[in-house]
């Protein structure tokens, strides 16, 4: 990996990412073991975030190290206005390794030139979340039995959602077909159709959200659509409803099709889809505790899972 | 006297120096200021407005006796004036003469127009990313927002 803080997904090439996936699946084997003892972590999260929070402290505390930190910045001293190097500077001193979510864009990638302790960048603001990719990806994988040439269907908010920018990225390396699914004002920005483009990806992009695109698919990746991403608040009602998948939409679908969501999720995904053996977030979800493990063996170093 | 020889009039001659010519009228100031011309204390600076030129109609150029600019230096103007031409003079010759293109980095320069960035809530440099010399498109290294030249900030 470029670099020993893992801050963007852009850093990973093709064999990182095989490589941290291929050991989120030992420690899925075996999450519980002794690499991390008599080491450090501190979580500073300056924005909360439990969930994250939670997944990569059982991380670390399966891993056999301990944990320092906050998960409130309004306690800390970074409230009583010191800079975030100062903060940084200081928890260095006490951990070996930074897992940080903070509420401003590019915050991690200022720690991690502030620090040598590797930084883990567990969200900052609206731009990267790269564990949330690497899980994703993990998930993927594990439920398809490969990466390459999949047929992967993104639906919602494709213009301010990080994870699916991120998932392109990520995704970039393994030959994949795309189906953008979104309302005209949250269509897929040019930045990354242009990425697409430039590497040979095939993509479509939709309006409509069709049961006709749900059977191509392999993978069918929902996000939310979030009434305050919208100007014009008519629009939004028109909309609303048209990016919900319901349970009777998957029943001609391929066998092999995962649904995948980030999650929280708020009204996308139907409560009855939950039952269908295609769903496959809330186990996405618990995929991130190994893949979180696989990243800080990865930032630290640590190649032997023994 | 001939029309040439006015033109040639309008600017003191310059015998060591850097000429940079094809400045915008209205961009003019804000290349002094780029350049940081008022820390010069020690060189003779010549400053003109409005002059002729075929090329753009009316032009600025500024002069600066015995002065000679890095390429990181004087780079940065091309964010205001792209089309900017340098000329490098020794013994009253011209014996370098090149546009000013943009760095492949701007640094401290350029204010990130996004106020969630880490940049506007912290004491520390600006960073960006030239994407395009050409169309003057740069992208904040932490933030990773695209600032098009027309939005570009300066600090
Ligand atoms: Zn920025």
């Amino acid at each position: 990996m470029k670099g020993k803080s893992l801050v963007s997904i852009d850093q990973c090439s093709k064999g990182d990412i095989l490589r941290i996936l291929e050991n989120a699946g030992k420690f899925e084997e075996n999450p519980n073991r002794t690499l991390l003892e008599g080491k450090v972590a501190a979580t500073l999260f300056f924005e909360p975030s439990t969930r994250t929070r939670l997944s990569f402290e059982t991380a670390v505390n399966r891993l056999g190290g301990r944990v320092i930190g906050f998960q409130d910045a309004s306690t800390t001293s970074s409230s009583k206005g010191e800079t975030l190097k100062d903060t940084i500077l200081m928890v260095s001193n006490y951990a070996d390794l930074i897992i940080m979510r903070h509420y401003l864009e590019g915050a991690a990638r200022y720690a991690s030139e502030v620090t040598d302790v590797p930084v883990i960048n567990a969200g900052d603001g609206a731009n990267q979340h790269p564990s949330q990719t690497l899980l994703d990806l993990y998930s993927i994988q594990k439920t398809q039995g490969q990466l390459t040439d999949l047929t992967i269907t993104i639906v919602g908010d494709l213009k301010y959602g990080r994870t699916v920018h991120s998932l392109i990225v990520g995704m970039s390396h393994f030959n994949p077909t795309f189906h953008f699914i979104a309302p005209e004002e949250l269509r897929m920005p040019d930045e990354q159709k242009n990425l697409c483009d430039k590497l040979g990806i095939n993509y479509t992009e939709h309006t409509v959200f069709t049961e006709d695109i749900i059977n191509q698919s392999d993978i069918l990746y929902m996000t939310r659509v979030q009434r305050e991403r919208f100007t014009d608040l008519e629009e939004y009602e028109r909309v609303k409803n048209i990016y919900i998948l319901k349970n009777d939409m998957l029943k001609g679908s391929r066998d092999n099709l995962r649904i995948l969501h980030p999650l929280p999720r708020v009204n996308e995904i139907a409560y009855d889809v939950d039952d269908n053996p295609k769903a496959y977030f809330i186990q996405q979800a618990h995929n991130g505790l190994f893949t979180r493990q696989a990243i800080i063996c990865e930032v630290l170093g640590i190649t032997e899972l023994i | 006297m001939s029309d040439n020889k006015k033109r040639e009039l309008q600017v003191a001659a310059l015998e060591n120096g850097t000429a940079i010519d094809h400045i915008p009228p209205e961009q003019l100031f804000k290349v002094a200021y780029l350049l940081q011309l008022e820390k010069l204390v020690d060189k003779t600076i010549t400053i003109g407005n409005n002059f002729y030129s075929k090329k753009m109609g009316r032009k600025g150029v500024i002069k600066i006796a015995n002065k000679f600019f890095g390429k990181d230096e004087i780079s940065r103007i091309a964010l205001v004036a792209p089309n900017v031409i340098l000329n490098e003079i020794r013994d009253f010759e011209v014996v370098k003469k090149y546009p000013v293109t943009l760095p492949d980095e701007l640094v401290a320069l350029v204010k990130c127009n996004n106020p969630k960035c880490i940049t506007n809530n912290e004491p520390m440099a600006t960073r960006f990313t030239v994407l395009d010399k050409e169309k003057g498109t740069i992208k904040c290294r932490y933030c990773e927002r695209k600032i098009n030249k027309e939005d570009i900030i300066i600090k």
